[in-house]
């Protein structure tokens, strides 16, 4: 929605003035930036309600590996987790964050070369999108 | 071990590894599994899922700045990681059939070619003629210098895309960035400027691994326990490393730092032999 709201805007200035390349790399470099710190935010205050309450329980075994249960793998798992301030949820819920910061770069760089009117790099952008949205749905599960 | 001690020594860990990886330039994620690996005694998989996550967060974070500045060729980035995405994803599907010790064994040679990359000359060829296919693709492009505004013409495409792959597949089977690889890429194939290639294989690393940290989150490899210390570590570390680097000659750390991290691979892979992972 926000991303919306952002071309539209975008659109608006471009009838003032071209809208230069420059004026591009700072909108996402800046959405970098707010994606690793909200991250780094929401992981943190996962970890600090981890640790009061379980901080001083003794660690678990991670030297066998035994693949997470479903409330930290899927994305409606992650979400409930974090609604029911669960903290491991939450601290996942930040993992997530993190991992979509580049994902929402590109979608961010495929409406800047749709203003820029750059067909090619429109096709090529959506390209890398499909990668990561194939990846993402299917989980590569074979 | 008590969970809160584990979190603060992996904490402080995790910042030497950020610290390392951004003084040596072999980025935060690549430290980060010998660390838990061999320091911690943690199975690989997590250790790649939680690298995987340290790469977003430095590429990311580092990102931002150079985009900013302009340095960064967001088409030539764009264009290269149809082949990182994509090895990516070929990757992370080979990994569920390797076998853990193969895994280290190739993670060793991958960080000691990574090591050796570091050290090499950096010097950037002036006067390339670019290619057909680098100006129909628009990849010629320019960035500012203290001497004012610098233009350069690339080459040699289809060979740039071929290392790529090869690095996106290594970064989904590995859960690293391969930044050094994909420098090679683009500097000794493409012949981008130095500072060019630098700041724009950092600006890839992020969506590279994002492709298989997808894939990885959903297969359980990240366990949050490990991942939130990690993550703020590498992330602090990291800064500091940039902080430092802009004040000081880090030469001689770099060199320390190299062989230190030659040791470790060393390590990794006499255990892969062995059967350790």
């Amino acid at each position: 929605m926000a991303l919306i709201i952002n071309s539209k805007m975008m659109v608006k200035d471009l009838s003032n003035r071209i809208l230069g390349d420059r004026d591009l790399q700072k909108i996402i470099g800046t959405l970098l930036r707010i994606g690793v710190i909200s991250a780094s935010i929401i992981a943190l205050i996962g970890g600090v309600i981890y640790l009061s309450v379980h901080g001083l329980e003794s660690m678990p075994d991670y030297s066998k590996f035994h693949s997470e249960p479903a409330i930290y793998t899927t994305f409606t798992g992650i979400i409930n987790g974090v609604f029911s301030l669960n903290a491991r949820g939450i601290m996942q819920f930040g993992v997530v964050v993190l991992i979509m910061t580049p994902v929402v770069r590109i979608i961010c760089s495929l409406f800047s070369f749709a203003i820029e009117k750059d067909r090619m790099y429109v096709v090529i952008t959506f390209i890398v999108l499909c990668v990561i949205l194939f990846s993402m749905f299917t989980g590569v599960k074979i | 071990m008590s969970i809160l001690t584990f979190t603060l020594i992996l904490l402080l860990g995790a910042y030497l590894a950020g610290l390392a990886g951004s003084l040596t330039g072999l980025g935060g994620g690549v430290v980060v599994i010998p660390l838990l690996t061999l320091g911690f005694n943690i199975d690989i998989r997590y250790a790649i899922g939680a690298a995987l996550v340290a790469s977003i967060a430095t590429s990311s974070g580092s990102a931002s700045a150079y985009v900013k500045e302009g340095i960064t060729n967001m088409r030539l980035g764009m264009f290269l990681e149809i082949a990182t995405t994509i090895g990516a994803v070929i990757g992370a599907a080979i990994a569920i059939y390797m076998p853990t010790n193969a895994i280290a064994v190739i993670f060793g040679l991958v960080l000691i070619f990574s090591a050796a990359m570091t050290m090499r000359k950096k010097h950037d060829k002036t006067d390339v003629i670019g290619s057909v296919a680098a100006r129909k693709l628009k990849l010629n492009s320019s960035y500012p210098t203290n001497d004012g505004i610098v233009h350069y013409q690339l080459k040699n495409v289809v060979g740039g895309f071929s290392i790529m792959s090869l690095a996106g597949v290594l970064s989904g089977l590995l859960g690293i960035g391969s930044g050094a690889l994909k420098v090679l890429a683009m500097d000794s194939a493409m012949r981008v400027p130095f500072k060019v290639s630098t700041t724009t294989s950092n600006f890839m690393i992020g969506v590279t691994a994002a492709a298989s940290a997808v894939v990885y989150l959903q297969r359980g490899y990240i366990e949050p326990g490990i991942a939130f210390p990690v993550i703020i570590g590498v992330l602090c570390g990291a800064i500091t490393g940039t902080k430092l680097l802009r004040r000081m000659n880090v030469k001689l750390l770099r060199l320390i730092f190299s062989i230190a991290i030659t040791i470790v691979a060393l390590n990794m892979m006499y255990n892969g032999f062995n059967n350790k992972f």
